[in-house]
C-alpha cells in the first residue's frame, strides 16, 4: 500500500513534475475532475481559517486526463464529507497519510441515498421547516462530473451546482 | 407492520390504479345511498386539514361515514397546538394513537411523506402543497373509466397546467394507459418540460397548441383547469387569458359528440354555466366519484380484508 505514495515522493523528486510538496500526516484526494478541487476544500469546510497546510493542483495531467488533487495535512474525512465529495466528484480516490505512508487508498463510491447533507432545493419543502427530520435525496444518475439529485420528500431536483446547496 | 399509506399515485402500477378503481365502482352503490355497508364500523378516521378545503373534507367525512366508521376532526388549526408550535411531526405521533386512519392536508409539500415517518397509522394525503394529491387523481381517473375510456384515451389538459398538481398527477398515471395528451395553456402556464421529458420518456405523445379550439378536436375529454387571477400582475392580461380559456357552447360545437369535460372545481369563469346542461358537462358527476374512490382508499388503508367487501 505504500508503494503508491513512495511513486509519488519519487515522482516530486523530479524537478519537471514538482508540484506538491508531500504530507506527513492526512489526506490526499486524487482524480477531481477539474476545477472541482475548491468545490473538495469546500466540503471539507476549509477556509481562511484553516492554520494546517494546504495544497492542491488543478487541472493535472494524470493516467485517465486531466484532474485535480488537494492534499491536506493532519485532517481526515468524516462519512458524510466523503458521500458529499462523491456527487461532484464520483471517480475521486481517498488516500489517508500516516508518516508519509499511505495507509489506504480507496475509490469513493457514491451513496444510493444521500442524508442531511444538502439543503433542499424547494423553499416550500417539509424539509426546510422546522421538523425534526432530515434532508434526504436519492442520487439518480451519476457522471463523471457531477450527480443528479431528487428529493426524498418533495421530489424537487438538483443537478446543478449541487455544492451551492450544502448546508 | 407495512401500512397502506396512500401518499402519491406517481409511482403506482397500472394493477394497483385498476384495483382501487375496481372497488370504488363496487362501492357507487353505497355511495348513492342504494345499498347499506358498515364495513368500517368501528374505526375513526382522523382529519388533519392545515389548509382550507371542502370537497376533499366533506367527501372523506361523507365516505367515511357511509361505510359505518366514524370522524375526527382537528378542526381549525387557529384552536389547535399548532398555534402552540407544535410539529407537524408530533401532531401526527399523538393523533395516530386515537385514530385507525389519518388523512392529511398541508401547505409543505412533502409533509404526507414526513407524516408516513411518524405515524402508526396509514397516512392518506389529501394534498401537499404544490405535492400531490392522490384521491384526486384517482377520482379522475375513475370519472374517465366510467365516463368514456382509460384505454386509448385522447385528452386536452387547458388551463393552468404550470401549478396545477391534479394535471402533474394526472398527466403520471394516464401514462399506463396510453393516453395521447394534448395541452391548451397561456404561455405562462404551460405544462414543466421536465413532466413533458418524463412522459415522453414513457412513451406517452405530446402535443402543444396554441389553441384550446384546436387542441379539443379530437379529444374524447377536456381536462379543464382554474387559472388564478393572482398569477397575473396586469388584470388586463389575465382577463384576456381566461376569455381565451373558456369552455363555451361554442367550442363544443367543434368536439367530438360524446366528449367530456372535466373539471377539479371549484371553477370561476372557466365554464360557461350554460355547459352544465350538455351531455359533455362531467364536473359534478366526477365530484360525486370523490365518494366511492374514497370509500375504496379508506377500506384498503384500514381494512385489511378489503377484497372480500360487498
Amino acid at each position: 500500500m505504500a508503494k503508491f505514495y513512495e511513486n509519488e515522493k519519487s515522482e516530486t523528486n523530479k524537478k519537471s513534475d514538482l508540484r506538491i510538496k508531500a504530507i506527513e500526516n492526512g489526506t490526499v484526494i486524487d482524480h477531481i475532475p477539474c476545477g472541482q478541487a475548491f468545490n473538495v476544500l469546500k466540503i471539507m469546510g476549509i477556509n481562511e481559517n484553516f492554520k494546517k497546510t494546504v495544497s492542491f493542483v488543478m487541472n493535472a495531467v494524470g493516467s485517465r486526463g486531466g484532474k485535480d488533487v488537494v492534499k491536506i495535512e493532519g485532517m481526515e474525512l468524516t462519512e458524510k464529507q466523503v458521500a458529499a465529495i462523491s456527487l461532484i466528484a464520483p471517480n475521486a480516490t481517498v488516500n489517508i497519510i500516516r508518516d508519509y505512508n499511505v495507509i489506504s487508498k480507496t475509490q469513493i463510491k457514491t451513496p444510493n441515498e444521500i442524508h442531511g447533507i444538502i439543503k433542499c432545493i424547494n423553499p416550500n419543502c417539509i424539509t426546510n421547516s422546522k421538523e425534526p427530520i432530515q434532508t434526504s435525496f436519492k442520487v439518480e444518475s451519476e457522471s463523471y462530473d457531477e450527480s443528479i439529485l431528487r428529493c426524498k420528500y418533495c421530489d424537487s431536483i438538483i443537478s446543478d451546482d449541487i455544492v451551492k446547496h450544502l448546508f | 407492520m407495512k401500512l397502506n399509506h396512500m401518499l402519491s399515485t406517481k409511482d403506482f402500477s397500472r394493477k394497483q390504479i385498476d384495483s382501487i378503481l375496481s372497488l370504488a365502482e363496487k362501492f357507487e352503490p353505497v355511495a348513492l345511498r342504494e345499498k347499506r355497508c358498515n364495513i368500517l364500523d368501528g374505526k375513526i378516521l382522523s382529519l388533519l386539514f392545515f389548509e382550507p378545503s371542502t370537497r376533499t373534507k366533506m367527501s372523506f367525512e361523507t365516505a367515511m361515514l357511509r361505510l359505518g366508521g366514524k370522524v375526527i376532526d382537528m378542526g381549525s388549526i387557529e384552536t389547535s397546538s399548532v398555534m402552540k408550535g407544535e410539529s407537524l411531526a408530533d401532531t401526527v405521533r399523538v393523533v395516530s394513537s386515537y385514530a385507525d386512519s389519518i388523512v392529511l392536508r398541508h401547505p409543505k409539500e412533502g409533509a404526507a411523506f414526513m407524516a408516513s415517518e411518524f405515524s402508526t397509522v396509514p397516512i392518506i394525503n389529501a394534498g401537499d402543497g404544490a405535492g400531490h394529491h392522490p384521491t384526486q387523481t384517482l377520482l379522475d381517473l375513475h370519472t374517465i373509466r366510467r365516463e368514456s375510456k382509460l384505454d386509448g384515451l385522447t385528452i386536452t389538459l387547458a388551463g393552468d397546467l404550470k401549478y396545477g398538481r391534479t394535471v402533474h398527477s394526472l398527466c403520471y398515471a394516464l401514462s399506463h394507459y396510453n393516453a395521447r395528451i394534448n395541452l391548451a395553456s397561456p404561455p405562462e402556464l404551460v405544462l414543466p418540460d421536465r413532466i413533458i421529458q418524463d412522459l415522453k420518456n414513457r412513451g406517452i405523445k405530446v402535443t402543444k397548441f396554441d389553441t384550446l379550439e384546436n387542441a379539443v378536436k379530437d379529444s374524447d375529454v377536456l381536462y379543464m383547469t382554474r387559472i388564478q387571477r393572482e398569477r397575473f400582475p396586469d388584470p388586463a392580461e389575465y382577463n384576456k387569458v381566461s376569455k381565451e380559456m373558456r369552455v363555451t357552447l361554442k367550442l363544443l360545437e367543434n368536439c367530438k359528440p360524446d366528449m367530456k369535460v372535466m373539471h377539479p372545481l371549484p371553477r370561476v369563469d372557466e365554464i360557461e354555466p350554460e355547459v352544465d346542461k350538455t351531455p359533455h358537462a362531467c364536473y359534478f358527476k366526477q365530484a360525486f366519484y370523490g365518494i366511492p374512490v374514497r370509500m375504496a382508499v379508506l377500506v384498503m388503508a384500514m381494512e385489511e380484508k378489503y377484497g372480500k367487501v360487498l
